[in-house]
């Protein structure tokens, strides 16, 4: 299935920073929800800001605008504040994107393990994002860094005990 | 200093001003002259002195003069060397003098308009032509030296001496522009007597006509300066501007009312602080006028009932259908001024009704649809 732009895309203001401020609001929730579900659409789950200048979604070819290098910077910042972005450098030179927070992912993997029965059982980190088991739902497949910040989330909850063993890392559900 | 006698001050017939210098203080021969720095006049016909007292002296009396260059702590001067007193020469300040020259200091510079002013006066020796005669007080009396009029041939033969006098002041004025300084007195007379015979027929030309020249203009000197002087400045700005202002949708930059203003006064210039100071009282004197200034400092004068939102909500309905403009073809579409027209988008904008596009090819708005 194609990605989808959303209308702004095509409109030209889109790809100008707006002064007045209740523009701005929209204009740039309008942003961090285009580059989150494009990242989900393409399973990205890092972004290289230099890359990022070149890439469709700052920059529109058809029209002929782009996001300047400040106003992408912006966005991140946006998208960081929410929880979405994670920086992977000082420089802020790449990033990790979360379309879906941790604690997002974290609530799926346990809404499965419960849905299975299986809480109080100990999964290998392999198991969730790459087993036979999990074939079909949404986290299968999910980055091991993804995966750990989603079970740390959950055991900050409670939900869940990360348990370091020979060959790696398990989990237990509770 | 001797060759001075006492004045009044008044202008004779046929004598007309063709500079004043203030600032100017005397010297008798090489030494200060007992009196404080005043205004130096110089006319067709004499050098005057005033300051609390007035004073002056044929041009005739003049057998050469030179620019002296201003040094450290000295000012620029014009050194004026005098022929003998006439026997005939009335009092003045100095009974005699040793000197047989005076100095003009220039404290307050105007030194070199001054000397050119007065080669001229001397090469001209226009008080040869038109000896003056006594003053005659304002409002009666008749001109002599004005042909007799007797019967209908009398009138005629007077209206045709008026036509020809009308034409002689016109190509003259035109001549030179230093001609135009001095007639323009008259011609601002002229156009207001011309502005009246044609009355309300003819607005166009009327109007063209007054902005040609106001009769008495508010001045300084006529008014004095501070806030009665703003006060009255500001209720001459109200009677001018208002056709103009109707003309432009009812706002002008500041920059273009100067302009206007000014192009109309000819002489007794309106410095910009007066200006603005007169627009400021626009409110206080109840005027429907107002100074407005924008965020980005501009400043323009707008009728007072004009109503800024209206403009806007049309802006969004032009910008709307055209889909996006530039602050250059919203100019274009209302007839305004590129910064005018500027200012009323970035002001929608400001109001959440317009967003930018800033590229390569421009500022362009766009109705917000965010």
């Amino acid at each position: 299935m194609s990605f989808e732009w959303p209308w702004q895309y095509s409109f030209p203001p889109f790809f100008t920073l707006q002064p007045n401020v209740d523009t701005r609001q929209k204009q740039l929730a309008a942003w961090c929800s285009l580059a989150l579900s494009y990242c989900r659409h393409h399973k990205l789950y890092t972004l290289d800001v230099m890359e990022a200048q070149e890439s469709p979604v700052f920059n529109n070819k058809k029209i002929e605008r782009k996001l300047s290098m400040e106003a992408i910077q912006v966005v991140f910042e946006e998208l960081r504040k929410k929880g979405n972005l994670d920086w992977l450098d000082k420089n802020k030179s790449r990033c990790l994107v979360m379309w879906r927070r941790p604690e997002e992912w974290g609530k799926l993997i346990h809404q499965w393990v419960s849905k299975i029965g299986m809480v109080n059982s100990v999964f290998t980190l392999y198991e969730l994002s790459n087993g036979d088991d999990t074939e079909g739902e949404e986290f299968h497949g999910l980055e091991d860094w993804m995966l750990l910040r989603s079970l740390q989330a959950l055991q900050a909850d409670g939900k869940a005990e990360i348990i370091t063993m020979d060959d790696g890392k398990g989990v237990k559900f509770f | 200093m001797d060759r001075f006698s006492w004045s009044n001050g008044l202008l004779e017939i046929n004598e007309t001003l063709v500079i004043q210098q203030r600032g100017v203080r005397l010297y008798d021969g090489d030494d200060k002259a007992k009196l404080d720095v005043g205004v130096a006049l110089l006319s067709t016909h004499r050098l005057i002195w005033r300051d609390n007292w007035c004073h002056s002296m044929p041009l005739s009396q003049i057998l050469l003069f030179e620019e002296q260059a201003a040094g450290i702590g000295k000012s620029a001067k014009i050194v004026i060397h005098l022929q003998a007193t006439p026997a005939n020469k009335e009092p003045g300040p100095y009974q005699h003098s040793k000197y047989s020259f005076i100095k003009l200091s220039f404290k307050e510079h105007g030194q070199i308009e001054f000397y050119r002013r007065l080669t001229e006066e001397m090469t001209r020796k226009r008080w040869e032509n038109t000896p003056a005669s006594q003053p005659i007080p304002i409002g009666t009396g008749s001109q002599a030296g004005r042909t007799r009029a007797v019967g209908i041939v009398g009138i005629e033969r007077k209206i045709e001496e008026k036509r020809k006098e009308t034409d002689k002041n016109i190509s003259e004025a035109f001549e030179d522009l230093s001609k135009l300084m001095v007639k323009a007195k008259e011609m601002v007379e002229l156009s207001r007597s011309i502005a009246n015979k044609i009355k309300d027929k003819q607005f166009g030309l009327r109007s063209y006509l007054l902005s040609m020249g106001i009769a008495d203009p508010v001045t300084r000197e006529t008014h004095g300066s501070g806030t009665h002087y703003h006060m009255q400045l500001a209720k001459q700005l109200d009677d001018m501007l208002q056709a103009p202002l109707e003309e432009r949708g009812g706002m002008m930059a500041l920059t273009e009312v100067y302009c206007l203003v000014n192009r109309a006064r000819g002489m007794e210039l309106l410095s910009p602080e007066d200006l603005v100071n007169a627009c400021k009282m626009f409110e206080s004197l109840k005027l429907p006028l107002r100074l407005r200034v924008f965020d980005s400092g501009v400043m323009v004068v707008q009728l007072q009932s004009h109503s800024e939102e209206e403009m806007i909500a049309s802006a969004l309905d032009n910008v709307s259908d055209k889909g996006s403009l530039t602050a250059e073809e919203f100019a274009k579409l209302l007839g305004l001024s590129v910064l005018l027209s500027k200012e009323r988008l970035l002001l929608a904008e400001k109001m959440g009704h317009l967003c930018r596009d800033d590229s390569v090819e421009g500022l362009r708005f766009y109705p917000n649809l965010f």
